[in-house]
């Protein structure tokens, strides 16, 4: 970790030297053949789909891992669970492949080009939700019987347990679970890359086209030189600060729990 | 002429309710009639059953996965063993209180209204006035009524069984059952607790069945005592009688041996 954390910041120091960490955000636009180095159009990408995807995967997860816990059938728990592990195993270029196949043609119907922010959002919801269902899963497993038993003991409706009782004591694991997925959202390259459209812009409607961090690196790293190679690497830097942060962030929400 | 002999009324009958987990009996036909205003108490060692046959009389042991019961209970007219009676209701009408207590993490007020609202009482200030009605009753209100917004999780463990009394309580139930509800306690809010059974009893005229293995308790609060007993390794009522037959001149003499301290 310290290793890559030393590489990446020896390799992103020239152009921070040479341009200044201002430029990134002030440039004119992203043209690195023009010394032009303006990352916002990505940071915005990257924002945007990470966080309509956390949006849209929170929810679905806990229901999805309620489902499992409360409501479910012992047999179909197991085999629910099984698959949830199983989604979280599919790779991501599988993802992105059918992303292209199946949902960008969909989205095109409703409003061309299709390959757009939405797609991004939608493909990585998928991606995240096993990550939030799963650790949501075991957090609401660890809810103290006594608690369960005495609400039914008092004739409470599931729905209120639920609701008062079981995801306020969850609270901590399930901020814990919301941290995994926005990094796994703000990490993801290849699928996003495949569905997004690419262009960097920042996005005026969810059907427009986005470049994220990631597939900005992942794209141009095959030829870029010089500044330009040096400044993927600041965006690389940039994704790995916000991934640390957020490690940190997850330990102390645990801390705190103990 | 009047009959002097007043017919004990009794609020709840079991018939030959057995309970087996998978394989396993845990209790066999049992057969006994709740006396009504009265406290019941079952003694017995551990492992003869006494707290599972408590939970199949609020239908908990639906609960319990791999828990069969037969049998009959009638409570009332209600026919408790129905599967299709709202199972909400019933344990609404019949409170329970478990060996540890277990308020719900949140405040000393919202255990109380919580419950409250979720049964349909929706005026804030008939909930408030409850809670002070039942914080009374236990005698919580003067130690907490500074803090009710307090954490019921930060109370003794005295108190918290004195909470969870007073949610019970707040539904007005006609029957608590009582898990143990003392021997996690220590032994001065155990004394506490017990007065407050006793209390609830002659103040309230609330039924009460309550499991206990300590027999110096059920002696002092019981007006019934019914003894489980393990037979082979599946738990049998033994006797159930009046307390001061139960304890002074016991028809049974295994009841004998056990209140007298020689088994058990």
């Amino acid at each position: 970790m310290v290793l890559i954390l030393g590489f990446l910041l020896r390799e992103a120091l020239p152009i921070l030297q040479s341009v200044g960490i201002k430029a990134f955000l002030t440039d004119k636009t992203w043209s690195p053949s023009q010394q032009s180095y303006n990352l916002v159009p990505m940071i915005w990408g990257t924002l945007f789909t990470a966080t309509g995807a956390v949006l849209l995967a929170t929810p679905l997860g806990i229901i999805s891992a309620l489902f499992c816990q409360y409501y479910a059938p012992k047999a179909i728990a197991s085999g629910y669970r099984r698959l949830i592990e199983l989604l979280a195993g599919i790779p991501s270029v599988v993802y992105g492949f059918w992303g292209l196949v199946v949902l960008v043609p969909l989205i095109n119907q409703l409003h061309p080009p299709g390959t757009s922010l939405l797609a991004g959002i939608l493909i990585l919801t998928l991606m995240i939700l096993p990550t939030i269902a799963l650790v949501a899963d075991a957090t609401f497993a660890e809810v103290p019987q006594a608690y369960l038993l005495g609400a039914a003991a008092m004739g409470l409706s599931s729905w209120g347990t639920i609701w008062q009782i079981i995801l306020p004591a969850s609270k901590s694991g399930l901020f814990t679970g919301m941290i995994l997925e926005i990094g796994r959202a703000i990490g993801e390259t290849m699928a996003v890359l495949m569905v997004c459209g690419n262009v960097v812009q920042t996005p005026d409607s969810i059907f427009a086209p986005v470049r994220t961090l990631t597939a900005n690196i992942a794209l141009e790293m095959a030829y870029a030189l010089d500044n330009h190679r040096s400044a993927l690497f600041v965006s690389g830097l940039l994704l790995l600060s916000v991934i640390i942060l957020l490690a940190i962030a997850a330990e102390l929400v645990k801390w705190d729990r103990v | 002429m009047i009959n002097e002999m007043t017919e004990i009324q009794s609020l709840m009958q079991i018939q030959q309710l057995s309970l087996r987990y998978q394989q396993k009996l845990a209790f066999q036909d049992i057969t006994l009639s709740i006396p009504q205003n009265s406290i019941t108490a079952i003694v017995g060692p551990s492992g003869c059953g006494k707290s599972s046959f408590l939970t199949c009389l609020n239908r908990l042991s639906d609960l319990i996965p791999g828990c069969t019961v037969s049998g009959h209970i009638q409570l009332g007219t209600l026919n408790i063993r129905n599967p299709k009676i709202n199972t909400t209701a019933l344990r609404r009408r019949i409170g329970m209180i478990f060996q540890k207590p277990n308020p719900f993490p949140m405040s000393i007020e919202k255990n109380i209204t919580f419950p409250l609202k979720e049964h349909g009482i929706k005026n804030a200030q008939e909930r408030d006035r409850i809670v002070e009605q039942v914080l009374q009753d236990v005698g919580l209100w003067s130690e907490v009524k500074d803090r009710l917004q307090a954490n019921a999780l930060n109370l003794s463990g005295g108190q918290k069984q004195r909470l969870c009394i007073a949610r019970t309580l707040a539904l007005q139930p006609e029957i608590l059952l009582m898990d143990e509800p003392c021997s996690a306690l220590d032994p001065i809010a155990s004394g506490i607790v017990e007065d407050l059974i006793i209390s609830l009893r002659q103040k309230y005229n609330y039924t009460i069945i309550i499991v206990t293995h300590n027999l110096a308790q059920a002696k002092r609060i019981a007006d019934y005592a019914a003894l489980f007993w393990v037979d082979g390794s599946c738990g049998r009522l033994i006797e159930f009688a009046p307390a001061e037959q139960f304890f002074n001149a016991p028809n049974h003499e295994l009841t004998q041996a056990y209140v007298n301290g020689i088994k058990g």
